[in-house]
């Protein structure tokens, strides 16, 4: 299931503008990887460029490979409908189709991969909402359009949509950011319990969510306002938050700045 | 414990990777179908040109399938079906459009010059060239500026009602009703106004009758559009104001309408330039005339699209030359209007953040 | 009833999507305080940097002001009422004056004379006429718009898609007597190999066959493609408005579930416009219903009720109206009007139908998200 991601010498432009500079990092597979950093530093950008999300933006690209396991995503015969297919995201802002009911969100994805059968996608639609801790809560009105959850349930309908098609990848850009806090605990312990079975990136701004959920922390970090966004030091998340080798994580985790 | 069986079950192809089409493939069947069917379409001896495309556009949609689908894979050819079916429909769209105007520009080019624009058709024998537009164009300038002066007021009044004050049963009438306005046919305003004005009141046709049908046609445009404006103006903008004892009336001249202006002022001038085009409510009501007649209250008048309609009927080579140029100097009057209207709408948009 | 009639908007309008919040207020945004009933305003004192008149006097101003103003408003929409009144009453009384002398069924007579002794006339031939012709227009123009407005909005490169959608933008405002110019000069010469062809091909349908070959192709088919063309701009112009307001983030969901294009714009674009399309398409279809010109300069209309569509002949109610109307006695004046009150039923079922479609599609429509 999980596989590891390698990206070395990645940067990403909008257009002329360079939006991150040469990043190379390990993501682990099964883990529970963060990406921190200031507004503006390329962290969501980067993390678009790991399932070519990037590049639906128009007039943006990006250089440097990523591999996933052994295959370099931006190799020339790759399908970025498969690479988007094998790594899924989960956005900032719960956004579930408003013109489907509960269940064909979830559906959405399996549909698309050619499951048609009512009995099996049944299944997979339990499971998903199940592993994504919602079933309980919307199993009696599945037929429901999705818009009408709280943002919490939508969020984790999401997610339930992003893991029903069983990607190796799970990209996380934000997820809590427009949630309150209680909506934020529960899918937090989502995370954890995700992480048993996928490869977990996430984007967050809130640092005590970092240490929290995540094994490893990378910060990122731009020289001045217009520089593009680089990648400072990537480590276990305990050492990241204890003892930073860089002078800047310091103090941007201990609040100094950002 | 590494293994040196590396190859095992693996298919060839990875997860990632699929078999594509070559990048130029979709230009190259394109090519193929086109020169495709010119060749049917020449061999079997077929006379017209639509033909000829509707064959190649047939040819490039199924060929690109079948290859897709062989190569590619069915989800992947589906995808460029859809592809090739909307670029197909883009081609179909702008070919009969493009040629309208290019057909309208070259004919029309012909005959337009000073003299088609300050002259009248006044003692010009209908086979014979020469003659003018000057009557017509001056009948439906004064027929649309009299069609604005009548609803332009009540529209706006009224849209300003339905946004600022409207509440209750009168203001529902008045939506419904606007909708269905909005659904009258042309001509049936100008038979309404035929009957009731020309027939029943026994006033002669004259411009102004016309100006009355076309302003049935505008009115409720002008409601909706400027009801459109209204409401994007934002409600704090009005609370600010009246929390400043503003007086209500005030706060909406001088806070909400100009916040508005310029898409009310765009909405106006597209429902003009619709209304410039009308030609069946003319034909009922202004009559047409040979003739120069300034006086749109007394008398027939002419019209541009009324003349074109007039030209088209008399069936000879002048008289199309003449309707070819009267519909480009129409034409050339809408898209100013159209162009004027977007100018202003650019020039008074809100200006962005602050 | 907020499903109102898509704007007749240029690209500049569009009302920008407060960014941020996700369920952006539906209704008006209205003045708070009941009609009528101002906040009594003359207890403030009026702001210093405000140019006022003295106090006592703004505030007996402010009153007749308001009541001047909202009187002048009212009104407006009063006579707009009354107008619309005067409209329907006005012509239903000569319609019926007109059906009373009838000696036909005017529901099923084909012929057209009035002016006959006695009276003989019905809607039958042209009501006909009139829902076909405007039914091809909507089934030839309504998938190619469509197609056209998702290669503006989403297929085109840019380089193509801004000019193209100015250009139609253009089309859509180009008057329609101009199409029917170029409808009988231009579009029906080159008619006539594609009902040949049809004929030789489709002729089994019955619906292509053509009765005698070679004829000038002054039919209803061809005024069916006329009005295609006429109504096409406007039609794209109001799906590809709606095709741009999908919110990003609904595509972006799609594509991160490994959606090829197609699949993006089936499962987020389509759905989310589809009330769209269809006030689009019902629009056209109003268009196409009541065009007098364009169908009065193609067809050679004659008292035939066939369902050959490429048989010269037939007619449509405005063309009728268009044709008739010089008639020398009341009468056919009063019995075109109730073929124009037939016609002005025609469009607003339509008109209805689309708003009871859109209406039950709410609550899945893209504004509830």
């Amino acid at each position: 299931m999980a596989k590891r991601i390698d990206v070395s010498g990645l940067t990403a432009y909008y257009g002329k503008t360079k939006a991150i500079e040469d990043i190379s990092m390990t993501v682990e597979p099964r883990s529970v990887t963060a990406f921190i950093g200031p507004s503006g530093c390329g962290k969501s950008t980067f993390l678009r460029t790991l399932n070519r999300m990037h590049e639906v933006i128009p007039h943006a690209t990006v250089s440097g490979t990523v591999l996933l396991d052994d295959e370099n995503l931006y190799g020339p015969d790759v399908d970025p409908v498969a690479v988007r297919r094998t790594i899924g995201m989960v956005f900032q802002r719960p956004n579930p189709f408003p013109t489907m009911s509960i269940y064909d969100n979830v559906a959405a994805g399996l549909k698309l991969n050619g499951i048609r059968r009512r009995g099996e996608l049944d299944a997979l639609v339990e499971k998903s909402l199940r592993s994504a801790n919602l079933w309980n809560e919307v199993k009696d009105r599945l037929n429901k359009p999705g818009a009408g959850l709280s943002g919490g349930q939508q969020q984790r309908l999401c997610i339930a949509r992003a893991i029903a098609v069983e990607p190796e990848v799970l990209l996380m850009d934000e997820p809590c950011s427009a949630l309150d806090p209680i909506s934020t605990l529960a899918i937090e312990d989502l995370i954890s319990e995700l992480k048993e079975r996928f490869t977990i990136v996430i984007v967050t701004h809130n640092m005590q969510q970092a240490a929290r959920v995540s094994d490893r922390t990378a910060f990122f970090n731009l020289a001045a306002v217009g520089q593009p966004g680089r990648l400072i030091e990537i480590d276990a998340t305990e050492r990241i938050f204890s003892n930073p080798t860089v002078q800047a994580t310091e103090d941007y985790i201990s609040g100094r700045f950002g | 414990m590494s293994t040196t069986t590396k190859p095992t079950v693996t298919p060839p192809a990875s997860v990632l990777t699929q078999r594509r089409l070559p990048r130029w493939a979709p230009a190259a069947t394109a090519l193929g179908a086109v020169v495709a069917g010119i060749g049917i379409g020449a061999g079997a001896g077929l006379t017209s040109e639509i033909q000829w495309g509707l064959i190649a556009a047939l040819l490039f949609v199924g060929a690109l399938h079948v290859l897709s689908t062989r190569v590619e894979g069915s989800r992947k050819a589906k995808d460029r079906l859809a592809t090739s079916l909307v670029w197909v429909c883009f081609i179909l769209a702008v070919i009969p459009l493009v040629s309208l105007l290019e057909y309208t520009i070259r004919k029309g080019a012909k005959v337009l010059d000073g003299y088609f624009l300050t002259h009248s058709m006044n003692g010009v024998a209908t086979i014979e060239p020469g003659g003018g537009v000057y009557h017509s164009l001056l009948g439906t300038l004064e027929q649309v500026a009299l069609a604005t002066l009548i609803s332009a007021p009540i529209g706006l009044l009224t849209a300003i009602y339905l946004v600022e004050y409207g509440r209750g049963p009168l203001a529902k009438a008045v939506t419904f009703f606007v909708d269905v306005m909005t659904g009258i046919p042309s001509i049936v305003a100008g038979l309404f106004v035929l009957s009731f004005w020309i027939i029943w009141l026994d006033f002669s046709f004259s411009g102004f009758a016309g100006s009355m049908a076309l302003s049935i046609l505008m009115m409720p445009v002008v409601v909706r559009s400027t009801e459109e404006m209204l409401k994007l103006v934002p409600n704090e903008l009005r609370e600010a104001s009246l929390a400043l004892g503003v007086p209500k009336w005030r706060t909406i001249l001088k806070v909400v309408l100009p916040t508005a202006v310029g898409g009310i002022v765009t909405g106006l001038m597209l429902a003009v330039a619709r209304i410039t085009g009308e030609t069946a409510p003319v034909l009922l009501l202004v009559y047409g005339a040979a003739t120069i007649n300034t006086n749109p209250f007394d008398g027939a008048q002419d019209s541009l699209p009324l003349y074109i309609f007039q030209q088209w009927k008399n069936g000879n080579e002048p008289s199309y030359d003449r309707a070819w140029a009267a519909a480009l100097v129409l034409i050339a009057l809408v898209m100013a209007l159209n162009l004027l209207a977007r100018g202003v709408a650019r020039w008074k948009a809100p200006k962005p953040g602050h | 009833m907020d499903t109102s009639p898509p704007r007749i908007s240029p690209r500049a309008e569009p009302a920008p999507p407060p960014s941020g919040r996700p369920d952006r207020p539906q209704g008006p945004p209205l003045g708070q305080e009941p009609r009528d009933n101002q906040p009594d305003t003359g207890g403030t004192p009026p702001p210093t940097d405000r140019p006022a008149p003295p106090p006592t006097e703004s505030r007996g101003r402010v009153r007749i002001g308001d009541r001047v103003f909202s009187g002048a408003a009212r009104g407006s929409g009063i006579v707009l009422l009354a107008v619309m009144a005067a409209i329907a009453g006005f012509l239903t009384l000569r319609a019926v004056d007109a059906l009373g002398k009838n000696e036909g069924n005017f529901l099923t007579t084909f012929e057209w004379t009035p002016n006959a002794e006695p009276p003989v006339f019905g809607v039958a031939v042209i009501a006909f006429g009139t829902v076909v012709s405007a039914l091809i227009a909507m089934i030839i123009a309504v998938p190619i718009a469509v197609g056209v407005a998702l290669f503006v909005s989403h297929y085109a490169p840019r380089r193509i898609a801004q000019p193209v959608a100015y250009l139609i933008d253009l089309l859509a405002a180009v008057p329609s007597i101009v199409y029917g110019l170029w409808g009988a000069l231009f579009l029906v010469p080159h008619m006539i190999g594609l009902t040949t062809w049809l004929d030789a091909y489709l002729g089994w349908t019955h619906v292509f066959d053509q009765t005698s070959t070679g004829v000038t192709p002054r039919n209803l088919f061809t005024a069916g493609v006329l009005l295609a063309v006429m109504i096409l701009p406007i039609v794209t112009n109001v799906s590809r408005e709606v095709f741009l307001q999908v919110p990003r983030m609904h595509e972006e969901a799609a594509l991160a579930l490994g959606a090829t294009r197609w699949e993006v714009i089936r499962t987020a674009v389509l759905p989310f416009g589809r009330s769209g399309v269809i006030s689009a398409s019902m629009l056209g279809l109003g268009r196409a219903l009541g065009e007098t010109m364009a169908v009065a300069t193609v067809l050679s209309s004659s008292p035939v009720l066939s369902l050959k569509i490429l048989d010269p002949g037939g007619g449509t109610i405005a063309q009728n109206i268009a044709a008739n109307f010089g008639e020398a006695q009341p009468i056919g004046r009063d019995a075109l009007v109730a073929s124009g009150l037939v016609l002005f039923l025609i469009t607003l079922l339509v008109n209805g139908a689309a708003r009871l479609i859109i209406a039950r599609r709410k609550e899945y429509s893209g504004a509830n998200a």
